[in-house]
């Protein structure tokens, strides 16, 4: 299973990356994209839509399911990934690079209660 | 704990994903599941269908008990080998299950039934079946080899197959031995469904592997089958749903004057909704359950999904009677609704897409 140390999780299969910019990376992780198989279309949050964390704020859809995207933290949306949005495959080729939306976070320490790469890894295993 | 079709061990050994189908351990892909479709489409892909049930009848009364127990009319049966594709109706004219009915001679039949619906189709047929003799067949294995270049690369597998097969057309079958060879399949494409005894279903399989034709999983089949318009039992249609309004009209007789199981009440009702197609505009999937708001009322997708030959979503829905095809319609997904084209399937047949927007 491919689960970045350098990342956070949520039990929700999201994975968050803060990066220098304070600005949060959010995507699916590895173990959801295999679970959902061929991903056809993706919806994601307007750009300016301010969310809690655990709210539903995006929907990726598989040929197989629809499934719901939390946010794993609070914060306003300032990007999404379009390139993403047309070429939805990309999150089966590699679900770390194609990343969903970022997030300005309220509170960037928020982070700290997610889990980390081994806590997520235990999680997936039992999913 | 599911079952195991013969061939559970050469999936586990392919890589398939493998998931509880109607209570049996099947591969749902192998991988990607739009990759299996497209090759299906653009070449050969073969399915384990061993998890549906091939029924023999035989005995004289064999051709009266399908007489009564099908809607469509085995008359049209005259050559060993024919299928025939019908539904078993209960008598209130609701859909026990679809099938498929081979002819061999007027006192042996073999009825092929799904897998979610074996046992109820065994009881009910036994039911009826009085002096014919009912014989479930679980010894056999069964492949569906589809697409384009599918039976050419069945002929170059299988020894005395091309004999057997080359001069079968579409909906006909032969003998070659102990097994069949069935110009049929679920997909929309060319190609066979092999019934062969099980022991020797992990043999074939690899000499069809070995002939360049690619294994295809349980998704690829549901989005091949959608796509060429056809019903999936459970979803498009069930015991509460009459074949008239599951888009089945063509397969029921009312037009003989033999008597069927269900007869009387479909000859007695103008159906109130129809089975059609729709063409989502916008992005999206449809999804089964999702409502359709027509002019004429509402109505619900029984089938949806994404279709990778034509890389836009499509589904099957049951319409109010009077929505015509070209009408646009609403569909409800989540907390929009987005607009759909109404068309007549099949979407797509032999690689070529056949509906398209207003």
């Amino acid at each position: 299973m491919n689960v970045p140390a350098d990342l956070k999780y949520a039990q929700s299969h999201e994975w968050a990356r803060l990066a220098d910019d304070g600005l949060v990376t959010i995507g699916i992780t590895d173990h959801a994209q295999e679970a959902l198989g061929d991903i056809v279309f993706l919806e994601l949050p307007e750009v300016g839509r301010k969310v809690k964390a655990g709210e539903e704020c995006a929907v990726v859809e598989s040929v197989k399911a629809a499934s719901d995207i939390y946010a794993p933290i609070a914060g306003e949306v300032v990007a999404v990934n379009q390139a993403a949005v047309d070429a939805p495959e990309s999150v089966n080729q590699d679900a770390y690079a194609a990343w969903l939306f970022k997030l300005k976070p309220d509170n960037a320490a928020d982070l700290d209660g997610l889990l980390d790469a081994a806590a997520y890894a235990k999680v997936a295993a039992e999913d | 704990m599911p079952k195991q079709t013969p061939l559970y061990a050469t999936h586990v050994r392919l890589g398939g994903k493998m998931v509880d189908f109607a209570g049996w351990d099947m591969p749902l892909h192998y991988g990607s599941q739009v990759e299996e479709h497209h090759l299906v489409r653009r070449d050969a892909g073969m399915f384990d269908v061993s998890h549906m049930l091939a029924i023999d009848l035989e005995g004289t009364g064999a051709h009266d008990l399908l007489h009564k127990l099908i809607a469509n009319n085995v008359d049209k049966l005259t050559v060993p080998g024919r299928a025939l594709y019908s539904c078993m109706l209960n008598p209130q004219g609701g859909v026990i299950d679809d099938l498929i009915v081979y002819f061999f001679r007027p006192d042996f039949y073999r009825v092929v039934v799904n897998a979610g619906t074996a046992d109820k189709d065994l009881a009910w047929i036994m039911q009826h079946a009085g002096s014919v003799a009912v014989k479930p067949r679980r010894d056999l294995a069964m492949i569906a080899v589809q697409g384009p270049n599918a039976r050419a690369r069945t002929w170059a597998a299988l020894p005395g197959a091309e004999a057997a097969s080359a001069e079968l057309k579409p909906f006909h079958a032969a003998w070659l031995g102990d097994a069949l060879i069935a110009r049929t399949g679920y997909t929309g494409e060319d190609g066979f469904e092999l019934m062969i005894p099980a022991g020797r279903a992990e043999a074939t399989w690899n000499a069809l592997l070995g002939a360049g034709v690619k294994p295809a999983g349980l998704g690829a089949r549901d989005t091949l089958r959608l796509e060429a318009g056809m019903p999936l039992y459970g979803q498009d249609m069930d015991e509460q749903t009459s074949p008239l309004e599951a888009g089945l009209a063509w397969t029921v007789d009312l037009a003989a004057p033999r008597d069927f199981i269900g007869k009387s009440v479909l000859a007695g009702r103008r159906p109130g909704m129809q089975t059609l197609g729709l063409l989502l505009t916008n992005k999206g999937v449809l999804r089964a359950h999702q409502k359709v708001f027509t002019a004429q009322g509402e109505g619900e997708i029984t089938s949806g999904t994404f279709s990778p030959s034509m890389s836009r979503s499509i589904a099957l829905a049951r319409l109010p009677a009077g929505c015509a095809v070209g009408d646009t319609v609403e569909v409800e997904i989540r907390d929009k609704r987005l607009k759909a084209t109404v068309v007549k399937p099949p979407f797509v047949r032999n690689g070529k897409v056949l509906v398209h927007d207003n």
